[in-house]
């Protein structure tokens, strides 16, 4: 339904971001659905502070935050930005790995107070810090819950009912 | 304009002995059905079968016409707790803060497939039937149950009401219940 | 006597179980006599790891999952989702498919804003709205139950299409329906809408501005109060949405009665796209030839082998779905509804996320509350359209 070029537009954007980056920018997938671009976890905030605040780019809509946990790679978790340019009507996806030792980025609450709950509720179910949030703790999740339960290697059930009569279950 | 004369239906009268101007039983059955036509309920929604209930309640099924006009949102005000809706992990302490807060007599309907028994939702973080938390006595399956079948549950509960012995709460069977539940402390 | 100079704050516990919250949530106030300072707001009372379910589920039976999400609009949860499969698998589908999506969505959008206006008007005092209302929402359960089967959460439609075509009497309520609403409309805009207690009660009332609400992620009638006219259905029309002629109502100042008078506008628009769809109803196929999602028929079944293999494979859920991830969104009754989907060709999704609009728009509760006073602090509350369902998830 856009009247521009989509393919310009996105080279157009990959190229900016390439002459402000660089190296950090590691992927540019134009296959899908929208441009998904994977970026080095160190300039996360920097990427996206760039692209809500460069006039000729301007997304100003966070449209969603969550994580993925990927066990079989080195990066293992991964944080998946959604942005949205209302003006231009572009949408961009923005991924970012971190691995299991130290998965930590920087939060972009203060950038936009949409992601607040939303990095909450990533750490909730993977474990992932958000450096600088200003209230980092569980929130869906009963808070005496000691693991992430999203996480592949926790399984779906509660693991200390008792009273599972393996006949009806089909084990 | 015609005036149709209304039709009353007749409801069973409580076993007594009945004569010209006197009808004599027993203390409990009159009770009973003063109790059972009188029922304050508290309605626990949380979910889906919350929003059955605000149908059930609406004008086209009427819960009020069994005697369940005023929703009493405080639990002192209240005689049945109906939980409608999945009680999550999280959620248990309150019901069960809720049902202590309550006075006797008082019973318990769970309503939905969540509240009996966890329903569709077998996970760490959902309890699997509030029956873990507070004594039930009547369970209402469907996900959500139609608005007839809730009546019907609070039918069944009218009928429990109106055949409680008036000394049931000070039993020692409904004391063991309520240890076993943590509800009353062993002394 | 001594005094001391320092000020004394009340905390006040509103929830988890209060008859205001339509759902379960915790608001722990902080007040200084009777003005509102700060909220802590506590969620997750009803947290029911749909993403981890969805992750052991195939494709079809994720959509009972999504009915409830937004409960009061489940219909709108269905359709997305099928839309987000059918993006993944590349099925695109014909207009009568489209159309009649529409016309379900639009009715269900119409139900949830009748329940929270009215829903408004019941935390204001004025109950009798909520029940003239509720006998409209009779008569939509009875169209739906004509369709799925269910009254409420009706787990409607299939990826490629629906399971059956609509029958006479589907038509026949949904026209009746369009004759009835406009007259309880009309009494219920006259109860509230121009009621001076009302307005006294709603007009800046938990404000919010346009810029606050686009940083904080807030979509749909929320953010059309604020003044921006963002509307997933005109932005990317999916389903056959830009065939049609619609405004959208936009708000000036984001508080309260900006968002009551912008549902009710949405409900007179949501009519007319459904009459629109009625009379331009299309002839064609209530489903896609997609053999790997959709059932097959049941003569077929019985009797060719090929139909055979794919009902064995589809009940079994072993879809070929491609390896990628897609991100859809529908405009739901509370806003933006997206699904993100990650599939590594498996028979469930390797991951799925909802981006649930509820969640986004009600970290902003406690600035638009600040300032006010408590019964300020419950109808902003309702007028927001918290579903617990959508904000736990």
């Amino acid at each position: 339904m856009d009247r521009i070029n989509r393919k310009m537009e996105h080279s157009f954007i990959t190229e900016k971001l390439r002459k402000q980056f660089g190296e950090d920018i590691l992927d540019v997938d134009d296959n899908s659905d929208i441009l998904s671009v994977t970026i080095a976890s160190p300039v996360s905030y920097d990427v996206i502070a760039y692209l809500k605040e460069n006039p000729g780019l301007g997304f100003n809509f966070l449209t969603d935050l969550c994580g993925i946990h990927y066990p079989d790679r080195g990066l293992s978790f991964g944080i998946v930005y959604h942005l949205h340019n209302f003006y231009e009507n572009k949408r961009i996806r923005i991924k970012t790995f971190v691995s299991a030792d130290n998965p930590a980025v920087r939060t972009v609450s203060d950038m936009f107070s949409a992601a607040n709950w939303m990095e909450r509720e990533t750490y909730d179910f993977y474990g992932i810090l958000f450096e600088g949030h200003p209230n980092l703790k569980r929130i869906l999740n009963v808070e005496y819950l000691d693991y992430f339960p999203m996480r592949k290697e926790y399984p779906l059930e509660d693991p200390t009912r008792e009273d599972k009569d393996d006949r009806y279950f089909g084990r | 304009m015609e005036t149709t004369k209304p039709i009353y239906a007749k409801a069973d009268p409580p076993e007594g002995y009945s004569a010209p101007g006197l009808f004599a039983t027993t203390f409990d059955r009159v009770v009973g059905l003063a109790r059972k036509n009188s029922i304050w309920p508290l309605p626990f929604a949380t979910s889906c079968c919350g929003i059955e209930f605000m149908a059930t309640m609406g004008a086209h099924y009427d819960l009020g016409r069994f005697g369940a006009e005023r929703l009493s949102f405080s639990p002192r005000q209240a005689d049945l707790l109906m939980v409608m809706g999945t009680i999550a992990k999280k959620m248990g302490p309150i019901v069960q803060q809720v049902y202590e807060q309550m006075a006797e007599p008082r019973w318990v309907i769970a309503v939905g497939a969540c509240a009996s028994s966890g329903g569709i939702f077998d996970t760490y973080s959902v309890l699997q039937g509030i029956d873990r938390v507070v004594p039930v006595d009547v369970y209402v399956p469907g996900c959500p149950p139609r608005p007839e079948q809730i009546i019907d549950g609070f039918m069944r509960v009218q009928d429990l009401v109106a055949n409680e012995s008036l000394r049931r709460r000070y039993s020692p069977e409904y004391r063991e219940l309520l240890i076993k539940y943590g509800i009353l402390k062993k002394d | 006597m001594a005094t001391t100079n320092e000020k004394q704050y009340t905390t006040l516990n509103l929830g988890p179980t209060h008859p205001a919250t339509h759902g379960i949530f915790q608001n722990i106030l902080k007040l200084d006599g009777e003005i509102i300072l700060d909220a802590e707001q506590t969620i997750g009372y009803i947290h029911r790891a749909f993403e981890k379910i969805a992750e052991h589920r195939p494709f079809y039976q994720v959509t009972p999952l999504t009915d409830r999400l937004n409960y009061c609009s489940a219909p709108i949860n269905n359709i997305g989702w099928h839309l987000t499969v059918e993006k993944l698998l590349g099925i695109k589908t014909n207009k009568r498919i489209d159309y009649m999506r529409l016309i379900i969505m639009e009715l269900a959008r119409i139900t949830d804003h009748l329940i929270c206006n009215s829903v408004i008007g019941v935390d204001s005092g004025a109950l009798t709205g909520f029940v003239y209302v509720f006998q409209e929402r009779e008569r939509v359960y009875e169209i739906y139950e004509e369709i799925s089967g269910a009254r409420l959460t009706t787990n409607l439609g299939r990826i490629g299409g629906f399971e059956r075509d609509f029958n006479p009497a589907v038509f026949k309520k949904i026209r009746e329906f369009l004759d009835r609403l406009p007259k309880v409309l009309h009494q219920f805009e006259k109860l509230l809408k121009r009621n001076r207690i009302f307005m006294d009660r709603t007009i800046k009332v938990g404000p919010i501005s346009a810029e606050r609400a686009i940083n904080y992620g807030f979509t749909g009638p929320n953010l059309r109060a604020a003044g921006v006219d963002y509307d997933v259905r005109v932005m990317t029309p999916y389903c056959s949405y830009d065939d049609f002629e619609f405004t959208v109502p936009v708000g000036a100042q984001g508080d309260t009665y900006d968002r009551f008078c912008v549902r009710q506008e949405e409900i007179w628009q949501s009519l007319k796209l459904i009459r629109n769809a009625l009379d331009n109803l299309p002839e064609g196929n209530y489903h896609m030839d997609a053999p790997q999602v959709y059932l097959p028929e049941k003569q077929d079944v019985y009797s060719k082998m090929e139909a055979l293999i794919y009902h064995f494979k589809i009940v079994m859920g072993e879809i070929d779905a491609p390896v990628g991830e897609v991100f859809h969104s529908v405009e739901g009754a509370n806003g933006e509804l997206g699904y993100y989907l990650v599939s590594d060709g498996g028979r469930t999704p390797y991951r799925l996320h909802f981006r649930r609009p509820c969640f986004v728009y009600y970290q902003a509760y406690p600035e638009m509350i600040r300032g006010g006073v408590l019964s300020d602090a419950i109808l902003t509350m309702s007028s927001m359209n918290v579903i617990a369902g959508e904000l736990d998830a």
